[in-house]
């Protein structure tokens, strides 16, 4: 055992693709494209998506249809990962993600979760009370507007196409991925035209 | 239940407690153990995690989106807000 925790990682991780590869597992190159996705994985992919489906109607189509799809449209590696939906705010409706029973995240779209995602404070009241919690976030969702927290819980990974904010007309496509925040494709915040007006957050 | 269900079925969450029995892996969460819902739609098949976690022959079970009052399962809740979950099928019984 002394031996094991002794080893360099970098030869421990040799060893261990030395035998995933013998064993039929993962090839050296299956590794390095999955290394490639995590790698490239952060949330201004989804911020692309998102901005291409405000200015593109049928790419919005296609990314409420089939969101792993639409990312892979625009260069976003799915491979291997899990099935990715698209769940579209609108004036009647607000989504917010979470996943009480673990962690689960749409991690080829958005990185990894920022720390209070997996927190158990977040996970309990995003069901329990989810009002009060976006409240705390500074998102004040109208009463007479409905609220759907998407538990998420088994094989897919799920992300909020947030609504396009008021006076961003002239905004070009990238202009509008600048104001897309990680947040924002959770549903704890909205983006606004903060980016534009130079506002810091 | 066995056939596969159409967008807008009533379900009950299947009140049983796996874990009461002994060691498990559960993807359907306690609040919803017991509670009435409504399929949204289908997402597809999927080996059971349950049997994942061990290692054992999965089969490949559907998976559904199912809506649920936020009032239905908390007496204090006032608004139409909603929760979507994703469930399996064996865990799903006409309401």
């Amino acid at each position: 055992m002394s031996d094991i925790l002794e080893t360099g990682g970098e030869q421990l991780l040799a060893a261990l693709r030395h035998v995933l590869e013998g064993k039929g597992i993962a090839t050296t190159d299956e590794i390095q494209e999955r290394m490639a996705v995590t790698d490239a994985a952060n949330p201004g992919q989804g911020a692309r998506m998102v901005a291409k489906a405000w200015v593109d109607p049928a790419y919005r189509r296609a990314m409420l249809q089939d969101g792993a799809a639409a990312a892979e449209a625009i260069g976003i590696p799915m491979r291997g990962m899990p099935p990715l939906g698209v769940l579209e705010n609108t004036p009647e409706t607000h989504h917010l993600v979470v996943c009480t029973l673990c962690s689960c995240y749409p991690r080829a779209v958005l990185g990894y979760p920022p720390f209070w995602f997996k927190s158990a404070a977040y996970r309990a009241r995003a069901v329990r009370d989810p009002r009060g919690l976006l409240a705390e976030f500074g998102t004040l969702i109208a009463p007479d507007r409905k609220l759907r927290v998407i538990d998420s819980t088994a094989d897919y990974r799920w992300m909020v196409l947030p609504m396009r904010p008021a006076g961003t007309e002239g905004s070009s496509e990238s202009e509008l991925a600048s104001l897309v925040r990680e947040g924002d494709m959770i549903g704890v915040t909205v983006p606004a035209m903060r980016a534009l007006q130079g506002e810091k957050r | 239940m066995s056939e596969a269900l159409a967008a807008g079925s009533r379900i009950k969450v299947r009140d049983d407690w796996p874990e009461a029995r002994g060691p498990c892996h559960i993807r359907t969460p306690h609040y919803l153990r017991g509670r009435n819902g409504v399929v949204l739609r289908r997402l597809g098949s999927f080996p059971n995690p349950e049997d994942l976690a061990f290692a054992l022959p999965a089969a490949v079970l559907p998976l559904y989106h199912v809506a649920f009052r936020r009032a239905d399962i908390w007496p204090d809740v006032t608004t139409d807000d909603e929760l979507l979950v994703e469930i399996y099928q064996h865990w799903l019984e006409p309401a």
